[in-house]
């Protein structure tokens, strides 16, 4: 406990500008799928809405950094904010969690009854000729959603040549990209710590580009699915658990890496000490965080 | 020791700004509690006049006044406005005012961040009841959404819907790693875990559920999203998928969410018994453990309102054992709350009405509950009024008693006013009345065969629906008297000591506080003994 | 005023004794869970009548003691607090108690739920399919089929007319099934969620499109028993009654006989000759039954949620489109493939009804669709 004062913000225009923000945001997404399909522009309040979004979120993030250089907060506000992101973090992973969970249950339920295993077998009737297989290639009713051509275990070959021919089972790469990149997060933190700026940044810089590797190669994964191995959104619950689950981790990733980017920018800028730098070990458990995602991605989605 | 600081440039240095931008911008734990408490009211009122048109058609069989697709989204905004918009931010409201008070705490930990996540439920809440002025109609598929009628066959506001349940996600995510960050960090120097408020422990419990589960909700209705218009088949056989699916995923955030509405309430009324009583609550630490095992089991017992969409039976056994488990701490919480009022000095001033009315019609809804969780029982309560009986019984004179009762013993507190008590007495009991003759006989219609959901039905039920009926009137009318005594309050009355109730210094930090109490709470943190 | 200021605290007290009289009030009436006339029915009655008084028997104790403590040590009267605050024993007791409490409810939920729970092949099997807003019952042994509506008009509904004793609890076809005899139902959906209810079976099972529910039953009693569907499916969700009749083996056996020589008589029909106004007068009353819960009796459907088929362009003037929706649905929608379900005659007698009636009769190109016509585009489909 210190006897510096515990810093209350006085009022603030930002966070009902981020209420107003969410709210068009809202208006603009709702607007954009009801019209999809049609030449409605409705997307361009979307757009309207990322822009009120970054900016209100510069300037919140400015103004707590710039709380911070000032000296308003104590210790204590700080461990605030330390549990506030630990937190956070796990409200994410009950995220994931959602998705896992449906995975699991139709690859140990739903699939094998309607292909008439189980103690609800019986509804085989519906499907007749439907049998239950992981990854699921062909779908109960092919009318409605015809199944992938290939599938994206480890025995794909990626057969179709180019780049990802070349390269092999992409989710290995990644593999490889992302649990290094938790290692050089960590070496960049030891140096913040040991206060040598320069192996921070210069690791930071290195995760930072190993963490956009993996998304261009998560890019050129979603490239071969879509192009040449009939593997998309619609081709039933395969296709569908499969860019849900990657989806959203891809869009963690960036999110992830974005922050790190400006931590990165931070430094450059010399912020940070060696016994003050939550901003960044904040964006570093983010890190380590879609790295177990990863982790549990390839055990659940690709290999198992 | 923490003190406070806020980074005034030129204001005057106490007190809150003016104006309309006092609300819209502020930060402090007390404004924004307040417009939490004010936006609950508010919705309580379109809720429950939602509540009206559903008795006002169910008052005779035949279609009087409104026809069944404006029927189903009556209930579909009653049940989501009142388990989203009043119960859930009422609680966040006594959260915001009671806990930095309670604990010893200058504001909340992060008072931004409660400023957003107060403003991110008007504009959900205005979302959703703008489709309702949508030539589809608002969202008509119940408050549990079951796909595919919320999917393939919803109307495409349901795109509204879907991201409006977002916001309040994200509210309710934000609001709950505000007050887990609270507790935590801003305790008083000397209030350790175990020297918490019940109310503190409550809402500790409350939040990291709400943390739990908010994101299970969010992942649902994103599949939903997916599946209505990027073509994916979560919930649709065709493609591999299983409408079940959907409610697996809903009812792991729907169960665990009744808890949320009822664990602070718990807290809530084990600080008005010891109060009235005058005698400290019996067996503190269970009341802790209790709650801690209420939360725990709470996950693993969501199948339960799926008993009949056809489990394997050790399925249907695994979650009826686990569901039944749930009776022993809730009752060692009701029969601590008896041991409590046992050789105490009572006296019964209106939040102690409301309280006792908790524990006895709670525990009757709990009784339901347990009736509910035997499964060849429930094959014939299902999606009857047997469970509209229960769920209200734990709702309305549980979780809404709970709060009445709340704002009853803390309204001096926070206005500085006592409100009018023979007012009060009379609400009680006009509203204890009323809320039996509205609730009870669904026990009874239910039994006999009436499905709930139904906007018209058969002969056999007229009776105790006409009664039913007279019953909800005689409760939404009583609650424009609450308003008028709320309000009354505010504006004057003989002034309250910073004590209120006889006794209370030694119950809790906020009665060492003024009533009502200065614009930062403490700025200096008290040493707890 | 003073008075019942003393008294009402005093209702308080009465509040225990209320419950038994109350549990036993219901006991034997029109308002409690019926018995139901199945050995299944009978047994989750009497579980339930068990759970029901092990609830009032502590809720009887435990308000009792809470009110008499309310009233013995009430400021009022001047009691003094004690300021005890825990019993260590005391709360183990009561702990162990509930639990055992809940073992004992336990065991016997158990056995029942076993018993309910078998799901073997029953000697006659049903498939039933519900639709918005219909049940479809197909017999497996027997390749028979048919829908059954509500046959409570829209006039009682709207309270034109008086209700009748049956009103929303009758249908025009009900199921039938034989009596002593173990029936085994297979349910299923065609498109939302349904539930299909007749509580004197304690038969609830929930209709899931493109999965298959059992359930069982053997009724010993012949009788025409009702029920319900239970699971929100949308607007009419409280008009799609389920109402079985159980009959001894010789008239069940007679009904499916009439039903299967029914169906070919329907085959015969589709070869006939057909005139407009034989086409006009079996496609009313089919609209009747089968349309106007969507599309309106007067053809106007409920906008823009159902279209209107009175001055609508497909109906006008595309007839091998309205047959092409007729026979296959629209994807997506309530509109569903009906060709999968009903007879090529009474397809084409609703077309031609739809393009006659209303001012569609004026307004459109005319053309009438003949069984003939359905059973070309069948053959088509087919190649
Ligand atoms: C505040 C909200 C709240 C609370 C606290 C509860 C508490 C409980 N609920 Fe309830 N429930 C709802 C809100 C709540 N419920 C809602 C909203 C629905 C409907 C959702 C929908 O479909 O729309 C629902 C539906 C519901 C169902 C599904 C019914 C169906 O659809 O078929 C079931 C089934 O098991 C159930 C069970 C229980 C049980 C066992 C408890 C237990 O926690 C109760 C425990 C309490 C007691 C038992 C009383 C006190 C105990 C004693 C005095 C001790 C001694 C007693 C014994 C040993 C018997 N609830
Ligand atoms: C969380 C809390 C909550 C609360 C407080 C209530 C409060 C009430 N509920 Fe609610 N109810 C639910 C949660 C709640 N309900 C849920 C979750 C459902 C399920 C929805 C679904 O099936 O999807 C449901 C469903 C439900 C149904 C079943 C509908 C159906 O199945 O078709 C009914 C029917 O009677 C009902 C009635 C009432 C009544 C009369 C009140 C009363 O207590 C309301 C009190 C009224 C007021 C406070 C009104 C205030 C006063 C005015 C507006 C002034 C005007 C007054 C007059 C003109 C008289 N509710
Ligand atoms: C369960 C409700 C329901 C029933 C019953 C129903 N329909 Fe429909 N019908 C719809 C809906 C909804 C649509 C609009 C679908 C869409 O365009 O997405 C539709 C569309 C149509 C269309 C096409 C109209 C257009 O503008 O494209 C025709 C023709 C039609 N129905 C005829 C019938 C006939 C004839 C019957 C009776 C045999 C019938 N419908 C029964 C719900 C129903
Ligand atoms: Cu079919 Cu409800
Ligand atoms: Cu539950």
């Amino acid at each position: 406990m210190s006897d510096q004062p515990y810093h209350i913000p006085e009022s603030s225009k930002l966070p009902f500008a981020m209420a107003v923000t969410l709210l068009v945001l809202i208006i603009g997404a709702a607007n954009t799928v009801i019209d999809l399909g049609t030449d409605s522009n409705s997307y361009l309040i979307l757009f309207l809405a990322f822009a009120m979004m970054w900016t209100t979120m510069f300037f919140w993030f400015r103004q707590v950094i710039h709380e911070n250089q000032a000296g308003l907060n104590n210790p204590m506000l700080k461990d605030s904010y330390v549990y506030g992101m630990a937190w956070f973090i796990f409200s994410e992973v009950m995220f994931f969690f959602a998705f896992f969970f449906a995975l699991a249950y139709i690859r140990n339920f739903a699939v094998p009854w309607l292909g008439g295993e189980g103690e609800k077998g019986i509804t085989n009737m519906l499907w007749p000729g439907f049998e239950a297989t992981w990854p699921l290639m062909m779908t109960p009713d092919q009318a409605i959603f015809e199944g992938p051509k290939e599938d994206m275990s480890l025995n794909t070959a990626y057969s179709h040549g180019g780049l990802a021919g070349v390269l092999g089972w992409l989710p290995l790469w990644n593999t490889i990209f992302l649990l290094t990149s938790s290692l050089t997060v960590h070496i960049a933190h030891l140096g913040l710590k040991n206060g040598n700026r320069t192996q921070f940044n210069v690791w930071l810089g290195m995760t930072l580009v190993l963490g956009y590797l993996f998304v261009i190669f998560q890019g050129l994964e979603y490239y071969e699915a879509y192009s040449h191995m009939g593997l998309t959104l619609n081709t039933g619950i395969y296709g569908t658990t499969f860019f849900m689950l990657t989806g959203f981790h891809g869009f963690h990733v960036c999110l992830g890496a974005i922050i790190l980017t400006v931590m990165l920018l931070r430094s450059l800028n010399g912020h940070f000490t060696a016994d003050d730098h939550f901003g960044f070990e904040a964006g570093s458990w983010y890190w380590h965080f879609v790295d177990v995602v990863w982790v549990c991605l390839v055990a659940f989605v690709y290999v198992m | 020791m923490s003190t406070v600081v806020e980074t005034h440039d030129h204001e005057g240095h106490h007190g809150p700004a003016k104006g309309l931008t006092r609300w819209l911008f502020t930060t402090n734990h007390k404004d924004i509690g307040t417009l939490y408490l004010w936006l609950s009211f508010t919705m309580l009122f379109v809720g429950g006049a939602m509540a009206m048109v559903i008795r006002a058609e169910l008052f005779q069989p035949g279609l009087q006044i409104v026809q069944p697709e404006f029927f189903n989204q009556m209930t579909t905004n009653h049940g989501l406005i009142m388990v989203f918009g009043v119960i859930m931010p009422a609680f966040v409201g006594f959260a915001n005012w009671m806990i930095p008070m309670q604990i010893g705490a200058p504001d909340m930990a992060l008072p931004r961040l409660n400023n957003l996540s107060f403003w991110l439920l008007p504009m959900a809440f205005g979302i959703l009841v703008s489709t309702l002025f949508m030539p589809e109609g608002g969202p008509n598929f119940g408050w549990t959404f079951y796909a595919p009628l919320s999917t393939t066959y919803a109307p495409s506001t349901v795109n509204f819907f879907i991201f409006s349940v977002h916001i309040m996600g994200i509210s309710s995510i934000l609001g709950s790693i505000n007050i887990i960050t609270t507790i935590f960090n801003m305790r008083a120097p000397g209030m350790t875990l175990m020297k918490m408020p019940l109310f503190v422990w409550g809402w500790l419990i409350t939040a990291y559920l709400l943390i739990a589960v908010m994101p299970v909700l969010a992942g649902v209705v994103t599949m939903m999203l997916m599946d209505i218009n990027f073509g994916t088949s979560f919930f649709n056989a065709a493609g591999g998928g299983d409408p079940v699916l959907f409610q697996h995923v809903f009812w792991f955030f729907g169960h665990p969410e009744v808890y949320i509405m009822i664990l602070p309430a718990f807290g809530i009324v084990s600080h008005i018994i010891e109060t009235f009583s005058r005698k400290p609550i019996f067996g503190y630490s269970s009341m802790v453990y209790a709650m801690a095992s209420i939360a725990i089991l709470s996950f693993v017992v969501w199948a339960h309102h799926m008993f009949t969409v056809g489990m394997p039976l050790a399925g249907e056994l695994f979650f009826m054992y686990a569901t039944m488990l749930i009776a022993i701490p809730t009752g060692v919480k009701v029969f601590n709350w008896v041991a409590t009022m046992f050789r105490g000095s009572i006296s019964f001033e209106t939040p102690m009405l409301f309280a006792i009315a908790f524990v006895a019609l709670f525990t009757i809804g709990g009784f339901s509950g347990l009736m509910l969780a035997i499964v060849p029982a429930d094959f014939q309560y299902h999606d009857t009024y047997f469970v509209v009986a229960h769920f209200h019984y734990v709702l309305v004179p549980g979780s809404l008693f709970a709060l009445i009762a709340g704002a009853y013993y803390w309204l001096p507190k926070w206005t500085g006013n006592m409100y009018d008590e023979t007012l009060g007495k009379l609400h009680f009991w006009l509203t204890f009345i009323s809320v039996n003759i509205t609730f009870f006989p669904m026990h009874f219609v239910g039994l006999a065969g009436m499905p709930r959901r139904y906007p018209d039905y058969a002969l056999q039920f007229a009776d105790f629906n006409m009664l039913i009926s007279m019953g909800a009137f005689l409760f939404g009318v009583t609650q424009l008297l609450f308003l008028f005594i709320v309000i009354k309050t505010i504006r004057g009355g003989k002034k309250a000591t910073s004590e209120v109730w006889e006794g209370t210094r030694d119950l809790g930090l906020e009665w060492t506080l003024d009533s009502p109490p200065p614009h930062h709470t403490f700025t200096v943190q008290p040493q707890v003994k | 005023m003073t008075y019942i200021k003393k008294l009402l605290p005093k209702l308080f007290l009465v509040l225990p004794l209320l419950l038994p009289v109350a549990a036993k009030s219901a006991e034997q009436s029109d308002y409690n869970m019926p018995v139901g006339v199945t050995e299944v029915s009978s047994s989750i009655f009497g579980l339930h009548m068990l759970i029901l008084w092990v609830c009032v028997v502590i809720g009887v104790i435990v308000f009792s003691i809470m009110f008499w403590s309310l009233w013995k040590y009430r400021k009022s009267k001047g009691a003094v607090a004690a300021d005890f605050d825990d019993n260590f024993w005391l709360e183990i007791g009561w702990t162990v108690a509930a639990t055992l409490v809940l073992v004992w409810m336990a065991v016997p939920s158990t056995q029942v739920m076993v018993k309910a729970y078998d799901d073997s092949e029953g000697e006659v099997n049903i498939m039933i399919t519900g639709h918005q807003w219909k049940w479809h019952y197909e017999y497996m042994e027997d390749q028979v089929s048919f829908f059954s509506n509500l046959s409570t008009s829209q006039e009682q509904i709207d309270n034109k007319i008086p209700k009748g004793e049956f009103y929303l609890q009758e249908v025009d076809e009900p199921l039938v099934i034989p009596v002593n005899t173990k029936v085994r139902f297979l349910i299923t959906a065609n498109d939302v969620i349904h539930s299909w209810w007749v509580p004197d079976f304690a038969v609830k099972q929930d209709a899931i499109p493109g999965f298959i529910n059992t359930a069982w039953t053997n009724v010993p009693e012949a009788g025409i028993y009702r029920g319900a569907c239970t699971e929100l499916c949308g607007i009419k969700h409280a008009y799609m009654p389920v109402v079985v009749r159980v009959v001894e083996q010789e008239e069940f056996d007679a009904f499916i006989a009439q039903k299967v020589s029914l169906a070919e008589e329907e085959k015969m029909l589709t070869s006939k000759v057909w005139s407009k106004e034989e086409l006009m007068e079996r496609g009313e009353s089919f609209y009747a039954t089968n349309c106007s819960a969507c599309h309106q009796a007067n053809g106007k459907g409920i906008p823009p949620v159902f279209p209107a088929l009175e001055g609508n362009q497909v109906v006008l003037s595309d007839s091998t489109k309205q047959i092409e929706i007729l026979m296959e649905g629209i994807q997506g929608s309530a509109m569903q493939a009906f060709g999968k379900s009903y007879s090529e005659v009474d397809i084409a007698a609703v077309i031609t009804y739809t393009r006659q009636a209303w001012s569609n009769g004026e307004n459109g190109d005319g053309v009438i669709i003949t069984p003939k016509d359905i059973v070309d585009y069948k053959n088509k489909i087919d190649l």
